[in-house]
């Protein structure tokens, strides 16, 4: 079920106010085409007693099977003679009429228990739950044929039946949207001031699922009238009364003598489908779309990817220091806009030597987890590095995108911040590493377990061959993080690039972690980026520090001095803080 | 092995419920259904005989756990007009149904791996093709794609037979032919549907904290998508490709009628309008039971690919 969750879309933002709705929609192209169509179809069949030329089911023999734009008949006759156009229109009401009716039930059924359920959960919410599941499981098509040996041709009744059957989709909609209002402040508030379990749902459940449902039942009318018009087309409507699936069939029968008879009513019942599912995008759009549009320009984009690398080549002389990781004004992007782009890391400049632990220290925003992503190359994919070069001895990094993957796993490793996520789920611990340690590194797959079954056993991990085969989620959350530092080691890196690497454990198990890190550091001359919001971990394991504040550097020191002579009032700040912390924790 | 009992035992139960409800629907009315085989002409009391004379008069519960008897041992009745055997009549109509489902459903798959695997992760204009291609494959129901395609590819350029159905034992060249067309029709909607759902789950497995993590490893790309974006996100594509069989189904019956093949929907849709009722109620519990079964391997293949559903 919770794969399937996350599937369909659920829906749980609350809309703007009803009256800039219809304004909105209306400065859409996509959604006046949409209407506009779909009122004519209305128009269609409201209007066919005075607009059709012919009567339903008048016949003229004479005209049998006549060619589209023929005297009298524009969409052509059938083989009865009877004409096409007239008949579309005649049968336009009962298709309306349906779907409305499809639409009425469905909602009638499906937003009543989803409120219900979402709201008083309980055994209530079981029993729906079986019945929604129950009914999304059957085959609607072939129950629809067997009502008809019940019934006979009463494509009302079949209809009606259908309006429960797609139920469903309304009851999961609604329910969830519900759960997600339910727990809202709002909610509470008005129990305490003791307003009745009726005026809560009504007030405040009904307003929050308004757009959702709205939006739904734009793509229900659509699968109502595909449905009503297959059913018709299967010969189970009724044959005295025309039907835009009906004159389909006939159509189809007698496409050998009239070819032309089935484009009409195909389009016709195609592009009111279309319209109906174009409408529902434009409605999510309009009533779902957070504030604007935050994908930049394709042409801006790579302009200003240029620019940054143009100005790259041109410094590459310069800057560069004798230091094992060299960062010279990085600066990093995130679109905000077609045209516009948020700078979150403003020109930073960062030295790391051989063997040092370096601790990079901020507020969460910051900017300095961007920074650590941008040494190993890892941004998300919409991330812009406006300029700037990261040389790692001596080389640019980011002005060669081969240096780079090359870089990635070798030279510099990763310790990510939450052990869970970062295990793929579907593979063994033993499987991962061993396909991480290959990718860098030319040897048998033997050679590879053996070598990491000696680095999980020095990462403290006991058994390392029997948790080689286990998968991620038959460890805990101290033992995932041994096994990532081994991943991150095990390409035998000259730097490590950690990532908040104890936020996400137990207290005790932090301590271990960090004397572990203090250790492969001191073995392995392995040199660290630390980004952490810890001033304690600093203090702990750090040979230097740099404070970064809204995506600079305000200061940058070894430790000693930065705890006993800070020099910026946000360091000040800082460290205070984090004192008060330990003495509320003390 | 628990998870896969329960989910097992809800498919019986779901049979049973649902044989159950059609079976009253459908035999509900004894003198209605002997009303509609004898004809408006015939008198009362002949109509009355024939009630008697089916079995109809006794009560509905006697009628239900007789027919799930005769069911459990193969025997679903046999038709009030032609003596066929249910089963007999099934055998020669679920292969045709079935061929069409199965090799849709294969091509569902692998059109839609690959076109949601390229959308998700080149973006840019395969990706706009692709709900473009959605959008349309969900507006054009499959009997209009079906018209359109008998229309193109077999009156105006007559490169395929329009209707009717050669089994692969008389001539294999001509069953490819026959079922060329209707798995085309079927295909376009499924492949519109399936590949979008499928490219969201590629994306949602792409934005996962370890694929950062097995790139920063120094994996190549090809291998971070094709083993474990690919594989994470083959849990949710094999539900998309279960619940595609529902529709699927549906489509087949549509697809049967406008190519003339002799399939479960034909069927179905013959003897619900002669008010055969025993054949009616026969592919009501074969279609339930083929969407069980497909729903039922697809729990399975889950818990092979999800070692999480594994150990539990």
């Amino acid at each position: 079920m919770s794969a399937e969750a996350s599937l369909t879309e659920t829906v749980a933002e609350v809309p703007g106010p009803g009256r800039s709705l219809l304004r909105r929609l209306l400065s859409n192209p996509q959604g006046v085409i949409c209407i506009v169509f779909l009122l004519l179809v209305i128009l269609f069949g409201v209007l066919s007693p005075w607009l059709a030329p012919f009567q339903p089911n008048e016949a003229d023999l004479n005209s049998v099977n006549a060619q589209p734009f023929s005297e009298g008949h524009l969409f052509g006759a059938d083989r009865a003679g009877r004409d096409i156009l007239s008949q579309l229109m005649w049968g336009t009401n009962g298709t309306l009429l349906g779907s409305l009716l499809v639409l009425v039930i469905a909602v009638l059924f499906g937003v009543t228990t989803g409120l219900l359920s979402g709201f008083y959960r309980g055994r209530f919410e079981a029993i729906a739950g079986f019945v929604t599941d129950l009914i999304m499981s059957l085959p609607s098509i072939v129950l629809l044929i067997a009502l008809f040996a019940l019934t006979g041709p009463n494509v009302m009744v079949a209809m009606a039946v259908f309006g429960v059957l797609v139920a469903p989709t309304y009851y999961r909609l609604v329910r969830s949207v519900v759960l997600g209002v339910r727990t809202e402040l709002y909610i509470d508030a008005a129990k305490v001031v003791g307003l009745s379990d009726q005026r809560i749902i009504g007030r405040h459940v009904l307003w929050a699922v308004r757009a959702p449902v709205v939006i739904q039942s734009s793509f229900v009318a659509a699968s109502g009238i595909a449905i009503q018009a297959g059913v018709e087309f299967l010969g189970l409507g009724d044959p005295e009364q025309p039907s835009w699936g009906g004159i389909l069939q006939n159509a189809n029968s007698n496409i050998y003598n009239n070819r032309f008879g089935v484009l009409w009513p195909a389009l016709l019942i195609s592009l009111t489908i279309l319209a109906l599912i174009l409408l529902g995008n434009v409605l999510r759009d309009v009533l779902q779309s957070s504030a604007h549009n935050r994908t930049l320009k394709k042409s801006r984009r790579r302009a200003m990817l240029t620019e940054a690398q143009n100005a790259r080549t041109a410094s590459t002389a310069s800057g560069y220091d004798a230091a094992l990781l060299s960062i010279r004004g990085l600066k990093v992007g995130y679109p905000d806009g077609p045209d516009r782009v948020r700078t979150v890391v403003h020109g930073v400049d960062l030295d790391v030597r051989r063997g040092e632990i370096h601790g990079l220290v901020g507020e969460s925003g910051s900017g300095k987890s961007q920074m650590a992503f941008s040494t190993l190359g890892i941004l998300p994919k919409e991330a812009l590095i406006l300029g700037g070069s990261i040389y790692l001895d001596g080389q640019d990094l980011l002005a060669d995108d081969k240096a780079l993957k090359n870089a990635r796993g070798r030279r510099i490793g990763y310790i990510p911040q939450e052990p869970m996520s970062n295990l793929d789920p579907s593979f063994t611990i033993g499987a991962q590493l061993v396909y991480g340690l290959r990718a860098v590194k030319r040897i048998s797959e033997k050679e590879a377990k053996e070598e990491l079954i000696a680095l999980l056993t020095r990462v403290g991990i006991r058994n390392p061959e029997s948790v080689m085969r286990l998968y991620p989620h038959e460890i805990s959350g101290g033992m995932a993080q041994r096994v990532l530092i081994c991943g991150a080691v095990a390409g035998d890196p000259d730097l490590i690039v950690a990532d908040e690497p104890t936020t996400a454990l137990d207290v005790t198990v932090q301590a271990d972690v960090l004397e572990l890190l203090r250790e492969l550091s001191t073995e392995r001359g392995l040199a660290m980026i630390l980004v952490t919001h810890n001033l304690g971990v600093v203090a702990d394991l750090c040979d230097t520090v740099s404070v970064m504040k809204n995506g600079r550097i305000v200061e940058r020191n070894d430790v000693e001095s930065l705890f006993s002579s800070p020099e910026q009032d946000y360091t000040k700040t800082l460290l205070e803080s984090s004192r008060s912390v330990e003495l509320m924790e003390a | 092995m628990l998870p896969l009992l329960k989910s097992l035992l809800r498919s019986a139960a779901i049979l049973l419920l649902v044989s159950f409800a059609t079976f009253c629907l459908m035999f509900g009315n004894g003198t209605g259904i002997a009303r509609a085989i004898l004809g408006y002409q015939a008198t009362e009391s002949d109509v009355q005989r024939k009630v008697v004379d089916l079995g109809l008069d006794r009560p509905l519960l006697v009628q239900f756990s007789d027919w799930l008897v005769n069911a459990v041992t193969g025997n679903l009745g046999e038709s009030f007009f032609t003596g066929q055997t249910v089963t007999s009549a099934l055998s020669t109509r679920v292969p045709v149904t079935l061929t069409l489902v199965i090799t849709t459903l294969i091509f569902t798959l692998i059109l839609s791996v690959l076109l949601g695997v390229a959308a998700a992760v080149y973006g840019g204009w395969l990706d706009k093709v692709l709900q473009f291609i959605s959008v349309l494959g969900a507006a054009v129901p499959p009997f209009i794609i079906a018209i359109a395609l008998v229309f193109t590819f077999a009156i105006s350029i007559r490169l395929f037979p329009a209707t009717g159905y050669i089994s692969p034992d008389r001539s294999f060249g001509g069953w490819i032919l026959s079922i060329t067309l209707p798995v085309v029709a079927l295909l376009i909607g499924s492949v519109a549907s399936a590949a979008s759902q499928f490219r969201g789950a590629v994306l949602d497995a792409l934005s996962k904290d370890f694929v950062r993590t097995l790139r920063a490893r120094g994996l190549k790309e090809s291998h971070v998508i094709f083993r474990h974006v690919l594989r994470n996100a083959g849990g949710p594509g094999l539900t998309v490709l279960s619940l595609q069989t529902l529709g699927l189904l549906g489509g087949a019956i549509f697809v049967e009628q406008v190519m003339a093949l002799p399939g479960m929907g034909q069927m179905a849709n013959q003897s619900a309008q002669q008010g055969d009722v025993p054949m009616v109620m026969g592919t009501v519990v074969v279609t339930i039971i083929i969407v069980l079964c497909v729903n039922f391997l697809g729990d399975l293949a889950n818990s092979v690919l999800n070692p999480k559903a594994r150990t539990r």
